[in-house]
């Protein structure tokens, strides 16, 4: 990895277009809805520059499909939206997975149910990690609390596409996707374009011909076509990412995912510097879940209050991960609402009082 | 005295039996198309993209890349592979459930921006594989599975013409309807479908023919009454001719 010293700031929306770029990505999808639209808008501008092509798509669900078009060809592709719009590419995201092929799709997040409103909001936590359209199939979600990291993500998520042949997705939110922070761009090196070479589609010249398809009607077929996809989510658990931030002597450690993980953690600092012992713990990558280590936590007797910009979904996956020694309490930020730490240091407080 | 082979398999076409039932026109309009593919020379550099319905193992049956599309997305997953893949030929095909009523967004847009792709359309005036239920194309007073008593106008509204309304729009090179139920039509579908290929080819845009095809199954025929009823009830509602042509203008971009 190469680093390059001069900072940009940009909208977080501008940081995932920036990485996409310089992960090389050939091929990007979009349609209009807020607040992503700097995505779309950035891609039609400086994709053609970097000799890829950008198709705004008649709706979300042509553009995921698209997405399925390139990907099963093995370009490098991508598409962008939010919440509603995600809900309609769930249809080709579920072929995705089933037909094993590598996209990016990232979601900034909004209020909902339905068409909610433009404001942030976690309420798609559970239709990123529990599959969301048909069938049993997983993505990679990887969740940046950062414009940098939203940089770096949208990097690697590209090698993990490839590595594990299977869609990955970017959960953001409208705070990360609109907020203007500086960021520093780095070049990765070492870039396979041609990465799906043995399996892409390009014409059968030369070699038996290739099927990429979803469809296993032969006796048991189906059954073998899921226990590869389940191999291949097993693969997958190696592969997680966390941070850790003063838990070491914590008694009460909060869990909090994306904006809310760095709006959290300037709360716990607060409490901190009141005396008091609370630490953060951010799961990163949120398929995998990062179970382990906050069982190490839990082990060590420490307590838990998962705080989520929903009504309560992450902490079913924290619960899950401690359940053999703890559990975890849970305090909701209404979505749509823009917080600030003092809206995550209420309930913490609120907890240690009543403890 | 020596023999001269005068009619073989095409190379684009596998060596195996279908699934079809008999009568289907499926197979016909398989054959053409490897024909076609051979003819053209684009078999090893064809990239298809399968629909849903009765025609969606077509991936077995030719010796080309091939990839599944959802239910009637296949113009908008060729979009993404024509994107991917410039220099590769790429082809969907159809029927008529898929294509024109969950799928018609993805076609009139894939039409309308004039991707350089070929569509094969196949017009059976039903929903084959799932058992005969009507479709946006079947005929007034046509009886299916959910129109007991017949399609009628006042509720169910009128059969969708596709050739016509794709032929209206902007990004079209080439729009044509053929049949496939005698010698005669075959060999016209046949001359229908290079030029849309030719389209391609050349580099000018969207190419699409619209095949009427017998479903004997499902409208409860035997193949031969199905090839009349083509002539006698179909054709006069769906009229057979190349709607738009301007392969010759240079295409649309
Ligand atoms: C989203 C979705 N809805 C419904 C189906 C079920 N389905 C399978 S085939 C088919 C009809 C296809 O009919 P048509 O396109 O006319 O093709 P034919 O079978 O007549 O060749 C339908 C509705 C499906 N596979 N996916
Ligand atoms: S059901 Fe109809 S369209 Fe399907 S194979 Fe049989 S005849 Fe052909």
């Amino acid at each position: 990895m190469s680093k390059q010293t001069e900072r940009i700031f940009v909208k977080g929306n501008e940081a995932v277009v920036r990485g996409a770029l310089a992960a090389r990505c050939k091929c990007f999808f979009g349609y209009p809805i807020t607040p992503q639209n700097e995505i779309p808008e950035l891609m039609s501008s400086e994709l053609p520059k970097a000799g890829g092509e950008f198709v705004q798509a008649e709706s979300e669900v042509a553009a995921a499909n698209m997405l399925l078009g390139a990907g099963a060809c093995g370009i490098r592709a991508m598409t962008s939206s939010s919440s509603p719009g995600i809900s309609l590419k769930q249809e080709a995201i579920s072929y995705m997975a089933g037909s094993n092929t590598p996209a990016i799709i990232v979601n900034m997040n909004r209020g909902g149910p339905g068409l909610g409103d433009i404001g942030p909001a976690q309420g798609d936590y559970y239709q990123s990690t529990r599959g969301g359209g048909h069938g049993d199939y997983r993505l990679l979600v990887l969740a940046p609390a950062t414009g940098q990291e939203a940089y770096d993500m949208t990097i690697k998520a590209f090698d993990l596409a490839y590595k594990y042949k299977n869609p990955v997705m970017i959960l953001g939110d409208a705070i990360l996707g609109q907020m203007k922070e500086a960021i520093t761009p780095w070049q990765p090196e070492g870039i396979d374009d041609e990465a799906g070479r043995e399996w892409s589609l390009s014409g059968a010249k030369g070699r038996e011909k290739r099927l990429i398809k979803s469809l296993y009607l032969e006796e048991g077929a189906l059954a073998g076509q899921n226990k590869n996809l389940q191999k291949k989510y097993e693969d997958m658990q190696s592969y997680v990412e966390y941070e850790e931030f003063e838990t070491e002597d914590a008694d009460l450690v909060v869990c909090a995912y994306g904006s809310i993980g760095r709006i959290a953690k300037s709360a716990v600092r607060n409490l901190r510097k009141q005396g008091h012992k609370v630490g953060l713990f951010r799961p990163i990558t949120l398929y995998p879940f990062p179970s382990a280590a906050l069982l190490a936590l839990a082990k060590q007797g420490k307590k838990f209050l998962t705080i989520e910009h929903n009504l309560g979904q992450m902490v079913d996956d924290v619960r899950l991960a401690i359940r053999t020694v703890a559990d975890s309490d849970f305090a909701p930020i209404y979505p749509g609402n823009l917080p600030i730490p003092e809206d995550i240091e209420g309930p913490v407080l609120e907890w240690l009082e009543g403890k | 005295m020596s023999e001269k082979l005068v009619f073989d398999r095409p190379q684009a076409v596998i060596d195996r039996a279908t699934h079809y039932c008999p009568g289907c026109h499926h197979g016909v309009a398989h054959r053409i198309v490897g024909e076609l593919l051979d003819e053209l020379e684009v078999t090893q550099d064809t990239i298809l993209v399968t629909a849903i319905g009765c025609s969606v193992f077509l991936y077995n049956y030719l010796n080309v890349d091939a990839v599944e599309a959802p239910h009637g997305r296949a113009p908008a997953v060729a979009t993404g592979v024509k994107a991917a893949r410039k220099d590769k030929f790429v082809l969907t095909y159809q029927g008529d459930g898929d294509l024109a009523s969950i799928g018609m967004a993805e076609i009139i847009h894939a039409a309308n921006r004039g991707e350089n792709i070929a569509v094969v359309f196949v017009n059976n005036t039903v929903y084959g594989m799932t058992g005969g239920q009507m479709a946006p194309t079947t005929l007034i007073g046509q009886r299916t599975t959910t129109c007991p008593s017949g399609r009628c106008m006042e509720h169910e509204g009128a059969p969708i013409r596709m050739t016509e309304i794709i032929s209206s729009l902007g990004g079209v090179t080439y729009a044509a309807r053929a049949a496939l139920n005698n010698v005669k039509n075959i060999r016209q579908a046949k001359k229908f479908m290079r030029k849309a290929f030719q389209c391609q080819i050349e580099k000018k845009g969207f190419g699409f023919v619209e095949l009427l095809s017998a479903c004997p199954t499902n409208w409860k025929m035997t193949p031969i009454q199905a090839n009349e009823r083509i002539e006698t009830e179909m054709i006069p509602y769906f009229p057979l001719g190349e709607f738009k042509d301007t392969l010759d203008e240079g295409g649309t971009c």
